[in-house]
């Protein structure tokens, strides 16, 4: 899931200082998950600018409310014209989010009430990691299920570098080498020498390239599109 | 010849290569350079030219080293992967071989976060890049020499001929994939290799009977690293906290002895550190050199190139082969 953490509430006072009408909008699947930007986030985060503007004498109401998913149109479909009330929008949805509904909210601005992190796991209660990279281009198989390009400083795609120290990346001592977990992984699963294959130059594209990526599915849309004509057409009969 | 570089010829000779390291300075001043060249000149074969080292901003290792070879000092460019992409890779090969730069070394390059450190800002964030590691940068120049191609695969009219090393961290962890890392090296097109800093000799030998046993000592020329020992403390440090370098006991008690010689005095307690150092490294390239195998030995002086000429005569490597021009 996309992992995200709180703003200092510093910033996002600077953020929504000088409009009148906030609503924090937050959302409740992956950022409620890790804490960052559920509906109970997005209460707090309220209570906490309502208190600020009171304390600087600014006018400002401020509300929350929050969906599902900010992801998907039909989760913020129905509630598009209470959201219209308002003159700010403090989403505190993943970045997917801030940028799909401030598409779809006209003059009204949508602004990022967390920041976007990672796409991550729960480790354990409160502590979430960085597994995937989004790159577009999965190699797993071949690293043992282990990704170097999230998890290893380098991105090194043919073992690990000289600064592999006691398990550790040369970056820090609190970070696990991802060679290093590559390695050990691969000698349980009997695979290392799969290791010895030269991999060569990566093509980047599909990891960042001009414009945003897209994946679509055919089959679905031409199944969406046929079902849309038979709804259709069935209305038409009545 | 791949590239007729001093060091092709001094290794194809058969005779021990010696290759040392020099530090471009963080200033636009080229006499530090000059100064350090003509230190070096003479007593080795080639010098590394590092490459942003610790990934401090400092004179570009192709500027350096084009300074270097006009001092009359074969440099070895260094290309790290963390500052450019390909694309700029590609440029900078071309040019250097432009400029007659023959020998490059490529590296994965430290971390931005180490250019924060002591009294130095750096800049920790910096973006790094890492288009291609180590192995796939040593397969691009391989490539552009043997094929005339780029890496994407048009055509050069002129190819870069470049004599191709990569670095190897013998004793780095995890210990048993080391082998693996030096054979996709070699594989990759690697022609010379340099190792990290070795002070466990035995360590380092027994890997080196496993790259026996692969048979790579003889696809590529392997270059034992000797970092230049300055002090007791360094050594102390080297050992917790430099990623595969293991110093032995008996070497740390060394220093320490010197150290201890001089009592209270600082500045004899230096001279005699750096004496005892530059004993311990003299061993240590024999050592080396003496391991089957080894087919030469890169040595660090850092920040201390006049240390170099000293080492190189001890060890009985002076003077330096030399080779009629063509
Ligand atoms: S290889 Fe790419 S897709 Fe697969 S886990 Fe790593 S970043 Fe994600
Ligand atoms: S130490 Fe390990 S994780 Fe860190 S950069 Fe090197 S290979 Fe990658």
């Amino acid at each position: 899931m996309i992992i995200g953490s709180q703003k200092p509430i510093d910033e996002i006072w600077g953020m929504v200082k000088d409009f009148h009408k906030v609503l924090v909008f937050g959302c409740n699947t992956c950022v409620a998950i890790c804490h960052a930007g559920g509906e109970k986030e997005a209460e707090t985060i309220a209570t906490l600018l309502r208190m600020r503007a009171s304390q600087e004498g600014k006018e400002m109401t401020v509300d929350f409310s929050s969906v599902m998913r900010h992801c998907e149109p039909e989760y913020f479909v129905p509630v598009m014209d209470d959201l219209k009330k308002y003159d700010l929008i403090l989403s505190t949805a993943c970045g997917v989010g801030v940028n799909f509904l401030s598409d779809r909210t006209g003059t009204i601005p949508v602004y990022p009430g967390i920041n976007t992190s990672f796409y991550g796991a729960v480790e354990s209660p409160g502590d979430f990691v960085e597994l995937c990279a989004g790159c577009g281009n999965c190699i797993l198989h071949l690293t043992g299920g282990i990704c170097p390009i999230a998890r290893c400083s380098k991105t090194l795609m043919n073992g690990p570098c000289g600064g592999t120290n006691k398990g550790k990346c040369e970056v820090s001592k609190d970070i696990d080498c991802a060679w290093y977990l590559i390695v050990e992984r691969m000698k349980k699963l009997g695979t290392l020498e799969k290791l010895a294959e030269i991999q060569p130059a990566r093509n980047w594209s599909t990891s960042r390239d001009g414009g945003p990526r897209r994946v679509s599915l055919e089959h679905i849309r031409a199944y969406e599109e046929q079902e849309e004509k038979k709804t259709e057409s069935e209305g038409g009969k009545k | 010849m791949k590239s007729g570089s001093n060091l092709e010829k001094v290794l194809k000779s058969g005779q021990p290569a010696v290759t040392a390291e020099l530090g471009p300075p963080m200033s636009a001043d080229p006499h530090e350079v000059i100064k350090k060249a003509n230190i070096l000149k003479g007593f080795c074969d080639a010098a590394n030219i590092t490459d942003c080292q610790t990934a401090v901003v400092r004179i570009s290792s192709i500027a350096a080293a084009a300074i270097a070879l006009r001092e009359g000092l074969e440099p070895v460019m260094q290309m790290t992967c963390r500052d450019r992409n390909r694309i700029a890779m590609q440029a900078d090969l071309l040019g250097a071989s432009a400029l007659g730069l023959k020998n490059c070394l490529c590296l994965a390059g430290d971390h931005q976060s180490f250019s924060a450190a002591g009294r130095l800002k750096g800049h920790p964030g910096a973006k790094n890049v890492y288009d291609v590691d180590t192995c796939q940068l040593v397969g691009i120049l391989k490539k552009m020499r043997d094929e005339s191609k780029q890496e994407g695969g048009d055509p050069l009219e002129v190819a870069p001929k470049f004599f191709i090393g990569a670095s190897w961290t013998p004793m780095g962890d995890p210990i048993d994939i080391r082998p693996m890392n030096l054979l996709k090296k070699v594989n990759a097109g690697a022609d010379f290799i340099q190792t990290q800093g070795i002070y466990d000799i035995e360590l380092f030998r027994s890997q080196m009977e496993k790259i026996r046993k692969m048979g790579l000592h003889e696809k590529t020329a392997i270059l034992g690293g000797v970092i230049v020992p300055k002090s007791a403390m360094m050594l102390k440090y080297m050992d917790s906290s430099v990623a595969g370098v293991s110093v032995p006991k008996a070497l740390i008690e060394r220093m320490n002895k010197a150290k201890e010689a001089a009592g209270d005095d600082k500045k004899k307690a230096r001279e005699l550190q750096e004496a005892e150092g530059i004993k311990l490294a003299v061993e240590l390239v024999q050592q080396v050199l003496e391991t089957p195998g080894v087919r030469g030995v890169h040595i660090q002086a850092i920040e201390w190139e006049s240390a170099i000429e000293g080492i190189v005569k001890a060890a009985g490597l002076y003077p330096r082969p030399t080779f009629p021009t063509e």
